[in-house]
């Protein structure tokens, strides 16, 4: 038996890993985006049967909130020119109606589970009209704003009954305040009204 | 005090990279984990508009993007300067965004067709008429849940 001897393990040379792991990387830096794909979500009207009328919805006048865009990027809030920073303000009286005014959408007293009696403005709806002209930034803005609208009023009432912001609310209780301030925003189809291009 | 130096020329010991490839590992791991595959080349250029109360789109899988813009310098003299849209990697028409739709939809599980969210991302200068004629389109395909990319706005 021949005697075995002990032979000392080779080493791996390992100074082309550094080598290596930097072109990996430079691959993943190159060919990855580091923006995150985030926007604003929304939900479109399932579309109209080609055979039906555009039917009038019976909405009294007082329950709608209405936002138009011209094609200068102008707002025209209830019949009222206004500034992109004001509108939030104007849609959240709108949706909260908190004196029961007479002008602003009429108040429904309802059962929701988890808040129990609440009162709310059930049946509003805000309607978005726009140009055909109008800045894509324009109407990203006017939407952001409606949004946040919906936004503040939601976590002001997590903040109220629950304690916590909306983000953080358990599934059951986000459920419960949506129902409180849906998010009815209606989109119209564009029409060219006011603002025409001279020439 | 002082110590008794040798005299001669005193090497500089080697630094030792052994460690080196670790750390750029761990560098790579990190841009793979919070980066993305890019999804296609523009063709159009995009600058997306800016808003504050973002959400994330939840699952890439589920996301189809379409894209508006005016396209780059080098398909301007085939496509001029006016918006164009982009579908995967190709400029396409309003009339073709139904059939996308259609034949992406198909091509998804049965349970998640109706998770689908169509990311709509235009020029923040994009006139609206062209975006009205998008959401009309996907109102007829059915897809109803969309999105406008946005970035987050930083400045008032």
């Amino acid at each position: 038996m021949a005697e075995r001897k002990k032979r000392k393990m080779q080493e791996i040379n390992a100074s082309s890993m550094a080598d290596i792991s930097f072109l990996l990387l430079i691959f993943f830096l190159v060919t990855t985006s580091m923006d995150v794909s985030q926007g604003l979500s929304r939900r479109l009207p399932p579309p109209l049967p080609p055979d039906a009328q555009h039917q009038k919805n019976e909405i009294k006048e007082r329950n709608i909130f209405i936002v138009k865009i011209n094609s200068q990027n102008e707002l025209l809030v209830q019949g009222q020119m206004m500034d992109v920073s004001q509108l939030r303000a104007k849609a959240k009286e709108f949706i909260k109606n908190p004196n029961n005014d007479a002008n602003l959408p009429e108040l429904v007293t309802e059962e929701v589970p988890l808040l129990g009696q609440m009162t709310f403005t059930k049946d509003h709806v805000i309607s978005v009209q726009n140009d055909v002209d109008t800045q894509y930034q324009a109407y990203v803005l006017v939407q952001n704003e409606l949004v946040a609208a919906y936004n503040e009023l939601r976590n002001e009432l997590s903040m109220e009954r629950f304690g916590k912001r909306y983000e953080d609310l358990e599934e059951d209780e986000q459920k419960a305040v949506q129902k409180v301030y849906p998010q009815k925003i209606s989109e119209a189809e564009p029409k060219n009204y006011g603002g025409k291009k001279n020439g | 005090m002082a110590k008794i130096r040798r005299g001669g020329k005193k090497e500089m010991p080697a630094i030792n990279t052994s460690s080196l490839p670790d750390i750029i590992f761990m560098l790579l791991f990190f841009f793979m984990t919070v980066t993305s595959m890019k999804e296609v080349t523009y063709k159009v250029t995009i600058h997306p508009p800016e808003a504050t109360e973002l959400q994330k789109l939840e699952k890439k899988s589920l996301t189809r993007y379409v894209y508006v813009g005016t396209p780059t310098e080098e398909f301007r003299k085939q496509f001029g300067s006016e918006t164009r849209l982009q579908l995967d990697d190709a400029f396409a028409d309003v009339s073709q965004i139904e059939d996308y739709v259609v034949r992406e939809r198909s091509a998804m599980d049965e349970d998640e067709q109706n998770l689908m969210t169509i990311s709509i991302k235009a020029d923040k200068d994009t006139r609206m008429g062209i975006i009205g004629d998008i959401k009309q389109a996907l109102r007829r395909a059915y897809a109803l849940k969309i999105s406008y990319a946005a970035v987050q706005r930083t400045s008032y």
